[in-house]
């Protein structure tokens, strides 16, 4: 089960996840994102304060936008993360590719 | 310990096999970390082989068995689609994966990352891959 509220805050967008990312409902991030980003927004934060689990196929969906945001200098942050959900996006390198913090704050002021 | 589980190769399949997982990791006391990263490596080849080797065919089956033996760990993964055999996929370079805009391919890098050893073999249709993970017993 995996739900994605999306906030505008002084120019930058919000998603909040919550529940688990699968194959089965990878989608639902993609679209977010694509609808984000065709909406014009150019500042993406992803909270993570809510994300239980996230499997490659959620991984894949990030990974699949990097390359294009760079060249679109579109801003991709994720904060909040739970420890063990951060684990998983180390074990990948994930970390080194993608701007990962602690928590809002610290994302807002990067 | 001895656990098993029929999975249908559906992905919404998935989320009940992780309740499973969860609940027999349980009763190892494993810490947090580590009790997902096992449930996530599962996971990983289970959904390779719902989306790969069986189209998502929901009448299709996976079988799960979960032996622990001294010191390790045993996720015994059977099937009767076509074989898939991860040892001989060469895990591709994440920077390459990033430029190709590629959404798959992390899975593989994931299970053998996180496991200790990893077994495969195909008889007669049958397939089954063995991910072993060691602990302190």
């Amino acid at each position: 089960m995996l739900s994605i509220e999306t906030q505008e805050e002084n120019g930058h967008t919000i998603l909040l996840l919550k529940g688990e990312v699968d194959a089965s409902n990878s989608v639902i991030l993609d679209e977010a994102i694509t609808k984000v980003v065709v909406d014009g927004s150019n500042s993406i934060l992803v909270d993570g304060a809510g994300l239980e689990y996230i499997s490659s196929a959620g991984l894949g969906v990030f990974m699949s936008y990097l390359e294009d945001f760079q060249e679109k200098e579109i801003d991709l942050k994720i904060y909040s993360l739970s420890e063990r959900v951060y684990e998983v996006f180390k074990i990948l390198g994930l970390d080194q590719l993608m701007s990962i913090y602690p928590n809002k704050k610290t994302a807002l002021e990067s | 310990m001895k656990h098993q589980m029929k999975i249908s190769c559906q992905t919404a399949a998935l989320s009940e096999l992780r309740v499973f997982l969860k609940k027999t990791l349980g009763e190892l006391h494993l810490s947090d970390v580590d009790q997902l990263q096992l449930i996530l490596a599962v996971e990983e080849v289970c959904a390779n082989l719902i989306i790969h080797s069986h189209k998502c065919n929901a009448l299709d089956f996976i079988q799960l068995d979960i032996k622990q033996n001294p010191g390790k760990l045993i996720f015994e993964i059977t099937d009767e689609g076509k074989a898939f055999n991860m040892l001989d996929y060469e895990v591709p370079d994440l920077n390459k994966v990033k430029g190709d805009k590629r959404k798959g391919g992390l899975g593989i890098i994931l299970v053998k990352k996180i496991m200790d050893e990893i077994e495969f073999d195909s008889t007669r249709g049958t397939n089954t891959c063995r991910l072993i993970k060691w602990f302190q017993s």
